[in-house]
């Protein structure tokens, strides 16, 4: 665990960012300081600009003004493999898995270790393997067997494989992309379990989410989007699930929808 | 509420000992259907048991038999190794059999007309067949249309090159004259003419242990060359699919293209770099035919492209890519060879050879099919 020190030092930090597209404002002075070792709700309805927030994070997109600041450092990733060389790595709401390769071959997609056999460079299948298995356990997932296809696996676990492969490859950051968005009630729980476990290992985490249920009950820290601008950030401690909810979807506006759906008799 | 204390209490169970309650241990036949090259071993195991019922007494399996057909599966077989990694990196190759015609010609032509060496013809059909197979590669790559239109284009424009250009410089669609030169040069005689073992099969003969021709000499000479580069080329093959990063990145790259980009797979140059490879299969097979027929012509590997696709399909290969085995277009091109020779044993007209492969493709695919849903929807 790190230092109440530590603790207080943000590892991310976006200061007053803005991005353009053409006369598009995606976003507007948003700012957010992801301190280590948290985990940082982001939460916005539809079209809040969320998924324009993470490009911006993960490298795709630069802001059009305003700084990116990674350990204190501003920076100007060019591209996302950039930011991952600085341990910012973001999964995918597709995950980036090839459904016909075994657990192993994906676990090590691009990075794939290998050893000598007679003089030739092979893959090393026998350590993939037990490294994506062992990982995995780690993470609380038990693979039936690391040479079978991830075609078999449930949303949950494919989900879970992303997260696991972006730890074991260094990320400081992960930032994840709606993750438990297509995923039943126990699954999502699952995904929730390992977001807790990478914060127990010192991994700061940007969580995306429009589901208040899921982000609250893990969260340290909520950073509300609406509109391209954000309502500000504030600490477990200072808001309430139901403030978040409110704040999200504006309030007075779900109120009146609210009392129009219970009006309906069926 | 204190949710870390919440979800440690509800961790999920750790790693245990005696293995997973949801794994059920599959049945031998259960594990062999989930091999890509399951169908390919079945279906030429049964074409063996149907022609050795039907005309296991015709000399189908004497020694002169088995190279006979081996032979035709050996040619057969080379394409299918290009066509087949091709298949698994997503993409398809409809020129291989137009590329056979011109990479002969690039061989005859030059040797015949133009009084090059033959390793210096063959250098440059090698070179030649591979540049086009790259420009196959990078304009599916670059135009991001489907490669079965780019190919098709390829297609039509190479057989149309071959024809064109052999009445061009010589006047003629078949070029002859080449065997001679083959077997008086140095890379000829290494590589590609001729068999390998005379010596043993010379031995085996003396001893009237294999069938001899009136003087003695062995009704068999040898291996014939094209049967041991089939085998180096599948094996080679078999290797890089099975054991290397590249391997892994074929699958990846044909399984979801994007998602490996994501990874950081060099997607451009693998596709491109497997179109290549076809391309040069495609030259070997021209090469050892040319250098076996002693002539080339401009009708030569007509349909070859698809007899090759066919073999691959048959070996288990998905049309959508991602899924495949070397070994099981091996012995997909095996059965071509097996029936296609073996029917001219049998009392049945050898028109029925291609009912029998149509029939076969379609019994392949349904099975790919089932295998692939089987893959991929389990839960």
């Amino acid at each position: 665990m790190s230092t109440q020190h530590d603790k207080d030092e943000a590892i991310l930090e976006l200061d007053q960012v803005s991005k353009y597209f053409g006369p598009v404002i995606a976003l507007q002075n948003v700012s957010l300081r992801l301190r280590r070792g948290e985990v940082h709700c982001l939460l916005g309805d539809n079209g809040a600009g969320k998924s324009t927030l993470i490009k911006l994070l993960a490298g795709v997109h630069q802001p059009s003004a305003g700084q990116y600041l990674v350990d204190g450092k501003p920076v100007r990733f060019q591209s996302p493999k950039e930011a991952l060389d600085l341990g910012v790595a973001t999964v995918y709401q597709d995950l980036a898995l090839v459904p016909l390769l075994s657990v192993a071959r994906n676990f090590f997609l691009g990075r794939e270790p290998v050893r000598k056999l007679f003089g030739l460079r092979v893959m090393d299948m026998d350590y993939a393997a037990r490294t994506a298995k062992e990982k995995l356990a780690e993470m609380g997932i038990m693979v039936r067997d690391a040479h079978h296809p991830i075609g078999t696996m449930s949303g949950g676990e494919k989900q879970c494989l992303a997260i696991a492969r972006a730890i074991h490859f260094g990320a400081r950051v992960l930032i994840l992309d709606e993750p438990t968005a297509a995923l039943g009630v126990k699954q999502s729980f699952n995904v929730l379990q390992l977001i807790h476990r990478a914060r127990e290992r010192g991994i700061s985490v940007i969580f995306i989410t429009h589901n208040v249920h899921h982000a609250y009950p893990i969260g340290d820290t909520f950073t509300l989007l609406n509109r391209g601008k954000s309502l500000g950030s504030f600490a477990k401690d200072r808001i309430t699930k139901e403030e978040v909810l409110d704040m999200m979807a504006g309030g007075a506006e779900m109120q009146t929808l609210m009392s129009q759906l219970e009006g309906i008799q069926v | 509420m204190n949710t870390t204390e919440l979800l440690a209490r509800h961790r999920l169970p750790g790693p245990h000992a005696d293995g997973d309650e949801r794994m059920r241990r599959e049945s031998l036949v259960s594990r062999l259907l989930g091999r890509p090259e399951f169908a390919s071993l079945a279906g030429a195991i049964l074409v063996f048991i149907v022609f050795a019922l039907s005309a296991g007494d015709s000399g189908m399996f004497n020694l002169d038999g088995v190279i006979n057909w081996m032979q035709v599966a050996a040619y057969l077989g080379i394409i299918a190794v290009g066509a087949c990694l091709l298949m698994i990196g997503g993409e398809f190759d409809l020129s291989i059999g137009s590329m056979i015609g011109f990479a002969g010609m690039m061989v005859a032509i030059p040797t015949v007309y133009f009084g090059w060496p033959f390793w210096l013809a063959v250098l440059f059909a090698f070179a030649g067949s591979m540049l086009l197979g790259w420009l196959n590669g990078y304009l599916v790559m670059k135009t991001r249309l489907p490669s079965f239109i780019v190919t098709l284009a390829f297609l039509f424009i190479l057989r149309g090159l071959t024809l064109a250009l052999s009445i061009l410089f010589a006047n003629r669609t078949i070029v002859s004259g080449v065997g001679e030169r083959a077997a008086h040069d140095w890379l000829g005689q290494l590589l590609f003419t001729g068999n390998v073992g005379t010596g043993l099969f010379s031995w085996l003969a003396r001893h009237g242990w294999i069938a001899t021709v009136n003087g003695g000499a062995p009704l068999v000479a040898g291996i014939p060359k094209v049967i041991l580069w089939w085998a180096l080329v599948a094996l080679a093959a078999s290797f890089v699919l099975a054991r290397t990063r590249l391997g892994n990145w074929i699958f990846a790259v044909g399984g979801d293209a994007v998602a490996a980009k994501n990874m950081g797979v060099p997607v451009r140059q693998v596709k491109i770099g497997l179109f290549v490879f076809t391309a040069f299969c495609a030259c070997l097979f021209a090469v050892l035919q040319v250098a076996d027929f002693g002539s080339a012509a401009a009708d030569r590997g007509l349909q070859k492209e698809f007899e090759a696709i066919i073999a691959a399909v048959i070996g288990g290969a998905l049309l959508t890519g991602g899924y495949g085995s070397v070994i099981g277009a091996c012995f997909g091109a095996l059965i071509f060879g097996v029936v296609q020779i073996g029917i001219t044993y049998t009392n049945l007209s050898s028109d029925w050879f291609r009912v029998f492969l149509g029939v076969m493709l379609l019994v392949a695919v349904l099975f790919n099919n089932f295998v692939r849903r089987r893959i991929t929807e389990a839960k």
